[in-house]
């Protein structure tokens, strides 16, 4: 179980930075919400479902959908102005 | 004047500020309270998740707090982008699987929302985590079948219900026990599904409120 964790805490490190790193919005999104799914599995190890199902619900979720939308929409005010 | 005033007004705040803070007393044992949560917290409200009778009950106030939030957070959105008209132009159709799936998935998801608020004094979860399932629910529906949309004056309504009745509830407990947002009902038998007096209520509240608030930015942000 420990080696377990131990991999999820990494990959969630290599994630938490490729996210800051990566120069395409859009995939750094998905990969944050990866974290944020890392996470709710960590906090529910932690014997905290509470908030394994609210990080689950709105990080991977809601917040990455909301993210979707916004650069979507900025994305489309921007080549419009361009044309 | 005016500058002696505020200031004057200024020294009444700090020494008001100074007194309360003097009545809190510092360098007792920080266990105490979180001691009490664990062992009285279910004799005192009845309630088997002491997560939820620490929300609901002795942080009821901050609970009304983060609600609000919530809701500025969504009124702001509507500011922000009420000026976008931009008119969706070419709507690509769901893909077979997907209407399928969301057609099929949504009720389950929406039900699952529903049991995990109704039975947030029991079983880990609440009004928060229901509401974020039950929007999430609302994205796949927006994404699956995109024809079928809930009314944004229903979302309004229901809004604004919710937060209505979450007052009303702390004010019946000011008016009932003597403080607001107490526990006036009586507790029932613990661990069954009516039990707690109003904690159940009030996560239904904060359950439905969430959801639609949710659903309403998505929708804000989709349209």
């Amino acid at each position: 179980m420990m080696i377990f964790i131990t991999l999820l805490v990494i990959i969630m490190l290599i994630g938490a930075i490729c996210s800051c790193i990566i120069k395409d919005l859009l995939s750094a999104v998905i990969i944050a919400g990866v974290v944020s799914l890392i996470a709710s599995i960590l906090f529910y190890f932690l014997q905290a479902p509470d908030v394994a199902m609210a990080e689950a619900a709105i990080g991977a979720a809601l917040t990455t959908a909301i993210f979707v939308f916004a650069i979507k929409k900025t994305k489309g005010k921007k080549d419009e102005k361009d044309d | 004047m005016r500058k002696t005033i505020s200031f004057i007004l200024l020294v009444i705040l700090l020494i008001g500020i100074y007194y309360a803070i003097a009545q809190v007393h510092y360098g007792e044992n920080k266990m105490e309270v979180s001691k009490h949560y664990i062992n009285e917290g279910l004799k005192e409200n009845g309630v088997t998740n002491i997560v939820t009778s620490v929300v609901l009950n002795y942080r009821g106030f901050d609970t009304l707090g983060e609600i609000t939030i919530l809701f500025i957070g969504a009124i702001g959105l509507g500011l922000v982008l009420f000026g976008f008209e931009t008119k969706r132009k070419d709507i690509m159709p769901a893909s077979l699987i997907l209407a399928t799936g969301c057609r099929f998935l949504f009720p389950l998801i929406l039900l699952l929302g529903i049991y995990i608020f109704v039975h947030g004094h029991l079983t880990p979860g609440g009004g928060f985590q229901g509401g974020a399932v039950i929007a999430s629910g609302f994205l796949l529906s927006y994404i699956g079948c995109s024809k079928k949309r809930i009314s944004e004056k229903g979302i309004n309504i229901l809004e604004s219900l919710g937060g209505t009745i979450f007052i009303l509830i702390g004010l019946l407990g000011l008016l009932f026990s003597g403080y607001y947002l107490s526990n006036f009902l009586p507790k029932g038998t613990i661990n069954t599904l009516i039990s707690g007096g109003i904690i159940p209520l009030l996560y239904i509240v904060i359950g439905l409120k969430v959801g639609v608030e949710l659903a309403g930015i998505i929708y804000k942000l989709m349209e």
